[in-house]
């Protein structure tokens, strides 16, 4: 059971949470891992939160990550990163995006509780969160590279620093899975996301 | 070897979800024509088999339809796979009763899919029961490769026993991906005219008898099979411990206690009784981790085995390794789990109506005349959570026209309104009947029909108002116009739901005519079967007063900016690109605060600032 790695992305609808696990998972099939992964479609295009379990290892059962044992913790989206911080487990990873995403509200219900957006919601993440935080600034960058659909790609390249998963795999994987017009550009934007983990390990 | 049926190149293994699994599972069986109406997390099955070649696939309105058209095809010789969601599986069950007594021309699988948890469901019932009470063979896989191989094998024991088989799935093997090894594909099996044979296929008493005696015999027959079969795998380990276990949970508990001796159960009913009893003959404590219902725990209790169950394990919710860690902690099995997170909740982000949704307007309306709605399920269903909150009820498919029908009926209080209001897709699948009897009781009541063309909330099926289905245009286009004044209605008004204050004027219209009146409010959806395009607008700070009307629409590109008014009321903002001009936030501004950003910069040709 302890052979099998958690990862947990979360975000929310329309931002690309289950392309990224199906990256992912078709990363840690080439790597020759037996491999599981569950979301909850449905909802999903209306706004609600995304999560999505990827599993991996020797022989992996559930598709489901148990409480508190996540290897990495994907956020696309700061305040869901916060929301599901304490599913790190010791020595974990907590890898999110640092774009918000406001819910839309009707006039403040007073005192309704949860209504606010939590602006610091990365920092409180620290608090909460067994393992490392490391924001990335990736609509910043993907912004830099000239398209906001890179952070996906982005985010993966965080991810990749974490799994014991060769370059080779994640270059061969990427360059099968995305438009080939955008192959350079996606290597590009996982270069980038994989040097800001990188850089903050110091 | 030659690869039969335009089957492409064999891959080796590949990643699947379930419904991906058992649409392939199905083609390799030889299935010919697939059936269904949409309904989550089943959808994805008919969609992705129709994409096969030399099959036949469509959508039919409604569960029950889909099923006697299955039928249909079957007593010609066909092959036929019928697929629902579990609530779909009421709306089929009268042909079901009385097809288990018939038995099957070819293979017939009817695929099921339970939502434990509800996480897209009015409920969580457990379809299990439902094989039990028509005399069918259910299989329940625990992940990707069983879907796809216990399809294909469905499809064996179907003909082999004459029966229809379902396949119970669940929203964890339905939605989640394994490593799959795929097989090749059979050639499909078509039938040509029907096989006649009177005292099978006419379920008139007399004839009935016999056929219920044939299926009671089958039950004894499929049960010595489920005694045998491998599926139903006893593992005999552990003399301490046996664990009686199916579905997406049997992999909870081989995680958790890897060293138990099991029975992991893949045809629950006929339960394998036998293979139960030889675990209970091993272990000195036998316990059954099944989600949802006791379904196991009795079927080994009625035949005297002693077993232990729901006084550990949940009966409402999905399981997952902390719900059956925890079970298996209070049976003594297993060390304490960690407790559930307690720390401050986070914000809340329910799901709610895209940005220019065409549903919004005709809630606003609805809000403002303050009528009893009715609701029914849909996208539409979404308009019940804050702001809007001006849906009132919501059963099942087609409930919203028979509830108001009672009420109208039934109240005593001529000047009040009462408004049903209804999907499109909802209104073909069970709005027509509540709406006959409406006009046939003269109920005084408004029917509002949202049109938006498709079947939004399921992902964007056609239905037959659209003139398509999953094999393309097959049929004529079906104007809802035309169903209702067929059924009689005599004031029907159609309006456009992106013009307020018009929709609202027929909406008093309607709801002011004694007796049965339809509004049919129409406009695409702005989702499916295309994103309808950004166009958006802005909220100029000056003259915005802050009053929150354009905030009440509930529309997810406006928010709360943080700027306030000189008197302190809050400024909210339109997220650019969401917004798709709908112009109803517009429409509602009181200070004529809100305007077309592309207009804005042709007119002044200046920058605006959003
Ligand atoms: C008996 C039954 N079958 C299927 C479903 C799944 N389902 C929920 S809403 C819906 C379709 C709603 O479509 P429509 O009425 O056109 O409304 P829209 O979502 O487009 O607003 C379906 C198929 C269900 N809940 N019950």
């Amino acid at each position: 059971m302890s052979d099998v790695v958690n990862v947990l992305i979360v975000g929310v609808g329309g931002q690309g949470v289950v392309l990224a696990s199906n990256i992912l998972c078709e990363v840690a099939l080439r790597a020759g891992y037996d491999v599981k992964k569950s979301e909850v479609h449905g909802m999903s295009q209306r706004g609600g939160v995304v999560t999505s379990h990827v599993r991996f290892g020797e022989k992996v059962y559930s598709p489901l990550i148990s409480r508190g044992q996540s290897d990495i913790l994907l956020g696309f989206e700061a305040a869901e990163a916060l929301r599901f911080a304490h599913e790190v487990k010791e020595g974990g990873l907590l890898l999110s995006s640092t774009q918000k995403i406001r819910p839309p509200r009707g006039p403040q219900k007073k005192k309704a509780k949860g209504l606010q957006y939590p602006e610091n919601a990365l920092d409180d993440a620290k608090k909460v969160c067994h393992g490392r935080v490391v924001p990335i600034e990736a609509e910043e960058i993907a912004n830099e590279l000239g398209n906001s659909r890179l952070t996906n790609t982005i985010l993966l390249g965080a991810v990749s620093t974490g799994l014991d998963i060769s370059d080779d795999i994640w270059t061969e994987t990427i360059k099968a899975m995305v438009p080939p017009k955008t192959i350079e550009l996606n290597l590009a934007a996982f270069a980038r996301g994989k040097a800001v983990v990188e850089g903050a390990e110091a | 070897m030659s690869v039969p049926n335009g089957q492409k190149e064999k891959p080796n293994k590949i990643l699947q979800f379930g419904n991906e699994a058992i649409a392939h599972g199905a083609r390799e069986a030889g299935c010919y024509f697939g059936v269904a109406y949409p309904g989550t997390p089943s959808t994805e099955i008919l969609q992705i088999f129709h994409t096969f070649p030399s099959v036949m696939a469509k959508w039919s309105p409604n569960e029950k339809v889909a099923v006697e058209v299955g039928i249909g095809a079957n007593l010609t010789g066909s092959r036929v796979l019928c697929t629902m969601k579990h609530v779909g599986l009421n709306v089929a069950m009268d042909p079901l009763m009385t097809f288990t007594y018939t038995g099957v021309v070819a293979g017939f699988v009817l695929v099921v899919a339970d939502d434990p948890g509800m996480h897209s469901s009015q409920n969580e019932q457990d379809s299990r029961m439902l094989a039990k009470f028509m005399k069918v063979p259910v299989l329940d896989p625990a992940n990707s490769q069983e879907a796809h191989d216990f399809t294909k094998m469905a499809f064996e024991f179907s003909e082999k026993y004459n029966t229809p088989v379902m396949m119970r799935e669940t929203t964890r093997i339905a939605h989640a991906r394994g490593i799959v090894q795929l097989g090749e594909w059979a050639e499909p099996v078509r039938g040509d005219n029907m096989k006649r044979d009177i005292q099978r296929f006419v379920m008139m008493p007399n004839f009935a008898r016999a056929r219920h005696t044939f299926a009671e015999e089958r039950t004894l027959k499929l049960l010595d099979f489920s005694n045998n079969w491998e599926g139903n795998e006893l593992n005999l380990q552990s003399k301490k411990i046996g664990i009686i276990t199916a579905g997406v949970a049997s992999n909870y508990v081989r995680e958790l206690l890897p060293d138990a001796s099991y029975l992991k159960v893949g045809m629950p009913w006929p339960f394998p009784v036998e293979k139960a009893r030889k675990l209970a003959e091993h272990c000195e404590r036998v316990l059954v981790v099944e989600e949802l219902e006791p379904f196991m725990e009795e079927e080994a209790l009625i035949a005297g085995i002693k077993v232990q169950g729901k006084e550990f394990f949940p009966r409402e919710g999905e399981l997952d390794l902390d719900t059956v860690g925890e079970g298996l902690h209070k049976a003594g099995l297993l060390d304490a789990v960690p407790p559930p997170n307690a720390n401050e909740p986070v914000l809340a982000r329910p799901p709610v109506l895209c940005a220019g949704c065409p549903h919004r307007g005709i809630y606003m309306a609805l809000k403002k005349i303050n009528a009893d709605v009715y609701g029914d399920i849909g996208c539409y269903t979404l308009a019940a959570l804050p702001p809007l909150e001006s849906v009132h009820t919501c059963f099942c498919m087609g409930a919203s026209i028979g509830n108001a029908v009672g009420a109208a009926l039934n109240e005593n209080n001529p000047k009040h309104h009462r408004v049903a209001i209804i999907g499109d897709s909802t209104f073909f699948h069970s709005g027509l009947t509540g709406l006959l009897d409406a006009v046939a009781s003269n109920a005084n009541m408004t029917v509002v029909i949202v049109d938006n063309s498709i079947t939004a909330m399921t992902g964007g099926q056609q239905h037959p108002g659209s003139g398509k289905d999953l094999m393309g245009e097959i049929g004529p286009k079906i104007p809802i116009e035309d169903v209702v004044t067929g059924l009689g209605v005599k004031h029907l008004i159609v309006t456009d739901t992106y013009e307020y204050d018009k929709t609202l004027e027929l909406l008093k219209e309607a709801v002011k005519h004694e007796g049965p009146s339809v509004l049919i409010a129409r406009r695409p959806c702005a989702l499916f079967p295309k994103k309808i395009g950004i166009d958006p607008y802005v909220i100029l700070d000056d003259p915005c007063s802050g009053c929150g009307n354009c905030l009440r629409i509930g529309c997810p590109a406006i928010s709360i900016s943080g700027r306030k008014t000189d008197r302190g009321m809050h400024i909210p903002e339109i997220t650019a690109d969401a917004c798709t001009g709908c112009t109803l936030c517009q429409q509602v501004c009181k200070d004529d605060a809100i305007f077309s950003i592309a207009e804005m910069k042709k007119s002044s040709g200046e920058e605006v600032e959003a």
